[in-house]
């Protein structure tokens, strides 16, 4: 009963951060918000008794990428954005990009409705209980060890490449 | 109501903390410390923490008035939930005042490492954003150093406790603890450290690198960087940057000796008394923490950077790998 | 308490994860500030994650949590060098607006 509400409380408060994020003018509020929405997304884990993905959110999301992203956003001290177009015209006249993003926020948004009125129910969940850890790595390390091995592969490119596309470019030594 | 006394005991033993440094400082330097506040100096804390109540809170004009009241309040939260899942002792009545034994963890869950872990990564919020929103140089590369830091040394930290999880095939800190119950020969407690002494080393580094306390201090040496990340801070602002670089010192001590000291498992006292063994563990390491400070160099910051990465990371997992091997081939 | 609100089924986490990736695909089309668009591919990975959880759990298996590890790990790399590739869009023309980019428009 208690868990039923926080569910709801979570929800609304990942989905008002999310909201929050794409309406931000500051991007490190932005950043701020979507840390504050990565908490209730992990809170929502806890509900569906995953408390290991849920510490992980935390950990690597919350606690790495976002990390990465304030020091971006700090480092290229980028407090507003410039726009081509006038801000003071609606969203739905904008030319180009947003206008398509708009059209289509609201036909998933129509098709949310659709779903919440329409849609099969599907069934309550299961009695399971709070997985053990000791389940998923038995099953990362058996079934799923090839994807495991390639993804600290992926993990490594992705250092290298960072690396180098953030590196300076050494001054060329000859002057005109 | 245990969320309560836990609460106050890590507020006082901030206050505690206080004390001990000035006067282990002195004892070090051959001088006398305080001595004129109270008895021997013992209301030293006190008075400081008065002084700090009637100072003037400042504001630079250009901060970001938001984030400036933010980054505090995220540090000094951080630092007292990351003690919530500390077990400190086992199931106790308190000499029969309690009916019904009492279980010394504010809440037992059984990823209490992890979670520890991720409130660790969180705390690096506050010092970056004091960093940032102070809008000053000096707390700037303060704060982005500082929190450079902080990620770095993460790494190591993790596999360090790593090492102690493929020991303890739990990572319920309650759980690690009862594994190190017992001893062997009669009279070697079966404490993680002595099977690990790589291990703890390499958590007690990373542990000091994490709280930035030195000889990691590098981002708040009042020779370098003024007062780094929280130069703009006064008053009470700079009271909960402090409680929480004390509280943290804690936890880390806690965390030290519920996985490598055997948490409050000790030869002479029955386990319901086990809480003074822990006590007198975490306030060895404490007293460590305080004379490593005082005793050595403080690291230049690439000098820091580079060990992190290119000597504790690889010593890390070498030990990881070491301990697996130890497991699964001798059954440790 | 407990008529108040419907207790969450699976439909319950399948809506709020297509309203939270909703969010996120908007986000990149309306947003001029790349890295605000960053953001909003992380909010859909996440959606997405919520999904993967919430269905796992509904059928009882552990390979829902197993496949959310890897999009985080593809995420956290995808993020990493999508930042580097900011930074150097950003040391060769000082903006971060997409649409000032237009070298290789036709």
């Amino acid at each position: 009963m208690g868990s039923d509400l926080l569910f709801y409380i979570f929800g609304a408060v990942a989905v008002g951060a999310s909201l929050a994020v794409i309406g931000q003018r500051n991007p490190i509020y932005s950043v701020l918000l979507l840390i504050l929405s990565f908490g209730a997304l992990s809170g929502l884990y806890i509900l569906l008794d995953a408390p290991f993905v849920a510490v992980i959110q935390i950990i690597v999301y919350a606690g790495a990428i976002m990390v990465l992203f304030l020091f971006v956003v700090m480092l290229l001290n980028a407090p507003h954005e410039e726009t081509d177009y006038d801000e003071r015209v609606h969203p739905l006249l904008r030319a180009g990009p947003t206008r398509f993003g708009v059209v289509l926020a609201i036909g998933l948004i129509a098709e949310l409705w659709w779903a919440l009125t329409k849609g099969r129910e599907t069934g309550p969940f299961g009695d399971g209980s709070v997985s053990s850890v000791a389940a998923i790595g038995r099953s990362l390390f058996t079934e799923y060890s090839f994807q495991f091995e390639v993804t600290s592969v992926l993990i490594l490119v992705a250092m290298v490449g960072a690396v180098v596309l953030a590196r300076r470019e050494p001054k060329s030594e000859g002057r005109p | 109501m245990l969320t309560l006394v836990v609460f106050v005991m890590l507020l006082s033993s901030a206050a505690v903390m206080v004390y001990v440094e000035r006067k282990v400082a002195a004892m070090l330097q051959q001088r006398v410390g305080p001595y004129l506040v109270g008895p021997r100096g013992l209301l030293q804390p006190l008075a400081d923490v008065i002084k700090l109540m009637f100072k003037e809170e400042l504001r630079p004009l250009a901060a970001d008035r938001f984030l400036f009241a933010l980054a505090p309040i995220i540090s000094a939260t951080a630092a007292f939930s990351a003690f919530a899942v500390v077990p400190f002792g086992a199931e106790t009545t308190f000499f029969g005042l309690l009916d019904t034994p009492m279980r010394l963890q504010v809440s037992d869950v059984n990823v209490a490492i992890l979670v520890v872990f991720a409130i660790a990564s969180m705390s690096v919020y506050g010092v970056v954003l004091a960093g940032w929103s102070s809008n000053s140089k000096y707390s700037l590369l303060g704060g982005l150093r500082a929190s450079a830091q902080m990620i770095s040394y993460e790494l190591s930290y993790g596999l360090a406790l790593a090492s102690v999880l493929v020991m303890a095939n739990s990572l319920s800190l309650t759980g690690i603890v009862n594994h190190q119950a017992g001893t062997w020969l009669g009279f070697i407690p079966r404490w993680f450290v002595f099977i690990q002494p790589v291990g703890f080393l390499v958590y007690m580094t990373a542990g000091i690198a994490e709280t930035n306390r030195a000889p990691f201090d590098f981002p708040e040496a009042e020779q370098e960087l003024v007062a780094g990340y929280h130069t703009e801070y006064s008053s009470m602002s700079f009271a909960m940057f402090f409680l929480a670089e004390y509280i943290n010192m804690v936890t880390v001590s806690a965390v030290a000796t519920d996985l490598f000291l055997g948490g409050w498992h000790g030869p002479f006292l029955p386990e319901s008394l086990g809480w003074i063994w822990f006590l007198a563990k975490v306030s060895a390491i404490l007293f460590f923490y305080v004379w490593m400070r005082w005793t050595l160099p403080r690291y230049r910051y690439d000098q820091l950077m580079a060990f992190g990465w290119k000597v504790l990371l690889p010593i890390a997992a070498v030990n990881l790998l070491a301990t697996a091997a130890g497991v699964l081939y001798f059954g440790l | 308490m407990s008529g108040l609100v419907p207790t969450p089924a699976l439909s319950h986490y399948l809506i709020l994860s297509a309203v939270l990736f909703t969010i996120g695909a908007a986000g990149v089309f309306v947003r001029r500030n790349i890295i605000t668009v960053l953001l909003s591919i992380e909010i859909m990975l996440n959606a997405v994650n919520l999904t993967f959880v919430a269905v796992g759990r509904y059928r009882g298996t552990v390979d829902g949590q197993i496949i959310t590890f890897f999009v985080m790990t593809v995420a956290a790399a995808e993020a990493a060098v999508g930042l580097a590739i900011v930074i150097g869009l950003f040391r060769h023309k000082e903006s971060l607006n997409p649409d000032s980019f237009t070298a290789l428009k036709w």
